[in-house]
């Protein structure tokens, strides 16, 4: 018994050890970080201030939050659309074919997302793959201008969240009982209905978590904009990027960080509020 | 208007890998429970999957209330199903699972309200209104699903093994509320089971089914008393098969030899001596009487019993005939015959009273 405690404190103490390095202590020193003063010949000034979180409130960063909500919501909602009855087709076809499609949704994961990102700048760019394609087809006579604008840092970042919306939903789609359906239809529910009704609700959880995975990092993924979008497209992600590695203001750099992570924050409590109200459905992630 | 609710004629149905259903035919009456009776995989299941409309037959066509149905989707039939796990929305309460039927046909709010009341008390949930479905219990969830789908007044109730999943004592409350409510509603239920029981305790009329074909249409004393093939007879209640050899045989009496003894039997089936008969008997036909007991053993064969199983009300006795062949009998308590207490390996007479035999003919 007392063997069985030892290493159950061991185990259990690795863990919270970890946690507390690479975990913990990192976030306080941003957050720490963030209380400080921007130094001319130092990092940061030893001397606590709100400014950086009072700078937050300028106009110019303020445009940047929404312009970074409004984008990380299209991607979202571009992917819960794309997504939605990918992870559909995946979990309801036969068990056979299901792993190999799983397979194919992970394979990009191979593949570091900034070579795929530059991949992304060959596909788009005007003597590209896209256009050279369309103009051989007939499709466009003059190339279309994608690269370096809003729609290229869309597909971007649709393209590289796409698997981490597939996932979650995948997993509560598979969980969702057939029988249901049936059940629904047999009580008079036309195709609408059931969507709405019985499907929707049902997946909600997995709509959710999908959401979040996609959202967080869709505001904070700087290369794609960096990459794809120019200098026209600045997110929240290439704002700290800049804070800390151009302007050298740590402090402001950190104080965005922590607003980041408090969104998140938020967020996580939005959806572990709607998994308890769904919480007889059980198939919670 | 005939009398009939729904007309199956010649309906097949194959899935890819393989047939299902053969040609089958079935009348059902209004206002009656029908059961579907057979082993699990004979397609009763599939056949109301038919009727429901989540699977359309290969050939054949269904009529409901006169009409063709093929085609015609489930959600526009006028069928509702209890499904064998209930199905219970997990997301929606007592009164959003029960009103969902009639939130699709877009009924007022009112008369919802009143309906859905109206029914639960019928089931005796009323006071269940706002518990999700895993706040039931089994027999609760059932009744909700029953209650789901009675309150769309369909024309036809179907029930897929309702009840399998509760417990012997609540199965046996469950069948007895199934029967009043059908009698109370005067809905025709179309019942599905593997439990012969069941389907003889609560049925108008059983549909015995095997390997996707209907054995025998009739009612419960018919298809256990007078079953028309081996088969239905084996698969409703116990039945001990003797091999008979027919010896002579005209329009009233067969003359046959079973293991060694001879009988005169009614030919109620106008069989002739060609043919390969057995005679079946059940269980409780069957008497069983200690050597003492009796004088005149001309019609009797001699066993040793080797199983002894006592069940309260009978006692189920193995016996072992001369020939090696095992039987099955089960003995009542009753006045006339007090002496029931039959040892291991105690010579018996055996026999049945004439004409509660069954005479069936051997099938390829």
């Amino acid at each position: 018994m007392k063997h069985d405690k030892t290493f159950k404190f061991i185990t259990i103490g690795i863990i919270w050890l970890w946690l507390a390095i690479f975990a913990v202590a990192p976030n306080g020193l941003v957050f720490l970080t963030s209380l400080l003063q921007q130094g001319d010949n130092e990092l940061v000034r030893l001397q606590l201030t709100l400014n950086s979180y009072l700078e937050l409130f300028n106009a110019s960063y303020l445009k940047i939050f929404v312009h970074s909500l409004l984008l990380a919501g299209c991607c979202t909602v571009l992917c819960i659309l794309i997504g939605y009855p990918f992870a559909f087709i995946i979990a309801r076809s036969k068990s056979r074919y299901k792993g190999f499609l799983l397979f194919l949704v992970i394979i990009p994961f191979w593949t570091s997302s900034l070579i795929r990102s530059y991949a992304i700048v060959a596909m788009l760019k005007t003597k590209g793959i896209l256009n050279s394609l369309l103009m051989s087809l007939g499709v466009i006579d003059q190339p279309l201008h994608l690269l370096y604008s809003s729609s290229a840092v869309m597909i971007g970042l649709v393209y590289s969240l796409l698997p981490f919306m597939i996932l979650p939903l995948y997993a509560n789609i598979e969980k969702l009982d057939l029988r249901l359906i049936d059940a629904a239809r047999d009580l008079g529910a036309n195709k609408r209905t059931v969507l709405l009704r019985i499907i929707l609700p049902l997946t909600w959880p997995g709509i959710i978590a999908g959401s979040m995975l996609v959202f967080l990092p869709a505001m904070s993924m700087f290369y794609i904009p960096d990459l794809l979008g120019g200098a026209k497209s600045v997110l929240i992600g290439n704002l700290i990027q800049n804070q800390f590695l151009t302007a050298r203001n740590w402090p402001m750099g950190s104080a965005l960080s922590v607003m980041l992570t408090v969104l998140m924050g938020l967020m996580l409590i939005m959806y572990w509020r709607s998994a308890k109200r769904n919480q007889d459905t059980r198939d919670l992630l | 208007m005939s009398n009939n609710l729904i007309e199956i004629r010649g309906v097949s149905k194959h899935f890819p890998d393989h047939p299902v259903l053969h040609n089958i035919n079935l009348e059902i009456r209004n206002g009656e429970f029908l059961t579907l009776l057979g082993p699990s995989g004979c397609g009763k299941t599939t056949l109301l999957r038919l009727i429901s409309g989540f699977e359309e037959p290969s050939s054949g066509s269904i009529y409901l209330d006169g009409k063709d149905i093929a085609g015609t989707p489930p959600h526009q039939r006028h069928v509702n199903t209890v499904f064998q796990s209930y199905a219970l929305f997990p997301h929606m309460d007592v009164f959003d699972n029960v009103a969902f039927g009639l939130r699709c046909k877009g009924i007022a709010k009112e008369e919802i309200e009143q309906r859905v009341h109206e029914v639960l008390r019928m089931v005796k949930l009323d006071t269940f209104l706002r518990r999700k479905p895993h706040q039931l219990s089994g027999g609760q969830q059932q009744r909700v699903a029953i209650a789901r789908a009675v309150i769309n007044k369909p024309l036809v109730l179907l029930l897929d093994e309702p009840l399998s999943s509760l417990d012997y004592r609540l199965r046996k409350t469950m069948q007895i509320e199934l029967k009043q409510l059908q009698k109370q509603l005067g809905i025709t239920f179309v019942f599905v089971t593997h439990d012969q029981e069941e389907a003889l305790s609560m049925s108008d009329r059983v549909v015995v089914m095997h390997d996707g074909e209907i054995q025998q249409i009739g009612t419960p004393r018919e298809v256990y008393e007078e079953p028309d093939n081996l088969q239905v007879a084996k698969f409703i209640g116990e039945v001990n098969i003797f091999d008979t050899k027919v010896l002579a045989a005209d329009d009233k009496h067969l003359q046959v030899e079973i293991e060694g003894k001879q009988f005169t039997l009614k030919n109620r089936r106008k069989y002739s001596t060609e043919q390969t008969l057995y005679t079946l008997v059940r269980p409780e036909d069957l008497q069983v009487w200690s050597t003492s007991e009796v004088d005149d053993t001309e019609t009797m064969f001699s066993a040793v019993v080797e199983e002894v199983i006592y069940k309260g009300c009978t006692v189920d006795l193995m016996l072992r005939l001369m020939s090696g062949k095992r039987l099955a009998a089960t003995q009542f308590f009753n006045e006339d015959d007090e002496k029931l207490d039959f040892l291991l390996g105690e010579a018996v007479w055996v026999h049945w009273i004439p004409g509660w035999e069954v005479i069936l003919p051997h099938e390829a």
